[in-house]
């Protein structure tokens, strides 16, 4: 069964723009799924509308068999956007624990997997640092932390890495692959990187923009477990070059950013 | 060593000006002379003297009389910011309300407080409430205005991408209030608590007067304003502990601020 299924989603914001037309696709269990396009393609509102942010105009959005917003309420998607979006009045650990105190878990409960999540991100140590007191990379683990915290099935995250610099971007893109295999959760993943995308994904989803539309699905076949030494294989810079040609096949390169 | 530098510098510009002025003989913007601006070493003088032979030191009447104003401020100050910010979370929370109630929330603010004091001080004793607490509700009618908009504004204040965050949760409006809003409205809030603070006293201070009160600060000002060509040293006394008694009301919510919003840098939101 999929996770994620989208049925002829189309969304019209108000002024008439159309940002998203007729959009269909499945997400299977365990996948790791990049929608990837220029600026105004609609992936990140897709992102949105998956997670019940925002509700589509017409078509449907299905999440573990409920509807998205059913899913919502059920907890059963973990959210990181482009900013780390902590509260700068909690600390680390407490920014993680946030949807645990909301989902009322006990004290003892939330430390203990607080603890665990701090580990898998690398920041034990950091609990009761503010989020200030932290590097950019940091603060988007302490996001990533948070997201995964409530151990959700689905992880939707919105360019998480655009902020960052290059060699931030490519250690955190491993950091999340190993993640993601630990955690055994699906992934829906929004960016603007081919190499980001190629690299991450089991599947490339190429959107193209006015209106957005679904221009090309681009199955990765790299094997896993991947490294830094899978950036530099051959196969690699194939798909990379698929994924680029199918961007401008959707007519719409340089578009500014 | 700062403050001292700052009060040796304020105290040479009166001295100096004063100096200045009778020498030259200037009359303006004022002719200076000893009953405008008295030495500042005559005023803290005069504090430690007795204004009448049998009474008790003028710091001591003072100090009393601030202590009784205070009790009215912190009243009118407590009611002010629990009123505000109930106002203003309500006004926060309805666009229809805010609507409908800001204009005249604004509009309380323009009718002077002399022409409410004394309906306030009717209205309670008409029903046997003690003066000193009217005194209190004219205090609070000048410190919850700052508050009710600030209370407005920081709670509209959360970031687009945490309200996101707090629906991706699918959290409750009230979950929403008191987790994200209220700690973001915060550091607006002690903005407004600060002048609110200070508020309170002037608030305390022109209540006196119509409600009758003569042990509080007010009634030591009216007192020695009616004396100032004889002894102007003792107005301009009672004037340093009433700016006392406001820095103290300033300094307490400053420290609360240190407390509650902690070690964030420059009001981090």
């Amino acid at each position: 069964m999929s996770v994620v299924s989208i049925n002829g989603v189309t969304k019209e914001f108000k002024g008439g723009t159309v940002a998203l037309q007729d959009i269909d696709l499945e997400i299977e269990q365990g996948e790791f799924i990049s929608l990837i396009g220029p600026s105004g393609c609609g992936k990140s509102t897709l992102l949105r509308v998956i997670g019940d942010l925002i509700e589509p105009s017409r078509g449907s959005v299905t999440v573990n068999g409920k509807s998205a917003r059913q899913a919502r309420r059920d907890h059963d998607y973990g959210i990181v956007f482009q900013d780390a979006v902590l509260y700068n009045w909690r600390t680390v650990a407490k920014n993680v624990a946030l949807p645990l105190e909301l989902a009322g878990w006990d004290r003892e409960r939330r430390r203990s997997r607080v603890d665990e999540m701090l580990d898998l991100v690398e920041l034990r140590g950091f609990e009761d640092h503010h989020p200030w007191q932290l590097s950019g990379g940091m603060q988007q683990r302490v996001s990533i932390a948070r997201a995964l915290s409530f151990e959700p099935p689905l992880l939707l995250m919105d360019e998480p890495f655009g902020a960052l610099d290059e060699m931030t971007r490519e250690r955190l893109n491993a950091e999340l692959l190993r993640i993601w295999e630990a955690s055994a959760s699906t992934i829906v993943f929004v960016t603007h990187s081919i190499p980001e995308a190629v690299f991450l994904s089991t599947r490339i989803v190429v959107m193209s923009p006015r209106p957005g539309r679904i221009s090309k699905i681009i199955p990765v076949d790299l094997p896993q477990p991947r490294s830094a030494a899978t950036r530099e294989e051959p196969r690699f810079f194939e798909l990379a070059t698929e994924v680029r040609e199918a961007l401008q096949l959707g007519g719409h390169v340089g578009v500014p950013a | 060593m700062l403050l001292v530098v700052v009060l040796a510098v304020l105290w040479g510009l009166w001295e100096g000006f004063r100096a200045l002025g009778i020498h030259y003989g200037w009359t303006r913007p004022f002719t200076v002379d000893a009953t405008s601006m008295p030495h500042i070493h005559s005023m803290l003088q005069a504090l430690f003297e007795r204004p009448n032979a049998q009474g008790p030191l003028l710091i001591v009447t003072l100090l009393q009389a601030a202590a009784f104003t205070a009790k009215e401020a912190a009243l009118g100050f407590a009611m002010g910011a629990v009123g505000g910010f109930v106002l203003g979370a309500l006004l926060a929370h309805s666009r229809v309300m805010q609507r409908g109630f800001l204009p005249y929330v604004v509009a309380s603010q323009t009718v002077p407080i002399l022409a409410i004091a004394p309906m306030v001080v009717i209205w309670f004793t008409s029903v046997h409430v003690t003066a000193w607490v009217s005194v209190a509700v004219i205090a609070s009618y000048l410190t919850f205005f700052p508050v009710a908009i600030a209370t407005l504004r920081g709670l509209q204040a959360a970031d687009h991408r945490a309200l996101e965050l707090m629906r991706s949760y699918a959290a409750s409006p009230w979950t929403i209030l008191w987790k994200l809003r209220f700690p973001t409205a915060l550091p607006y809030l002690f903005t407004a608590l600060k002048v609110s603070a200070t508020a309170s006293i002037v608030g305390a201070i022109i209540g006196e007067s119509p409600s009758s009160i003569a042990g509080g600060l007010g009634g030591a000002i009216l007192n020695f304003a009616q004396y100032y060509s004889f002894q102007p040293q003792n107005l301009w006394a009672t004037n340093i502990v009433a700016a006392a008694l406001g820095i103290a009301f300033f300094l307490a919510v400053v420290i609360a601020e240190k407390i509650v919003v902690g070690r964030a840098p420059e009001h981090v939101g």
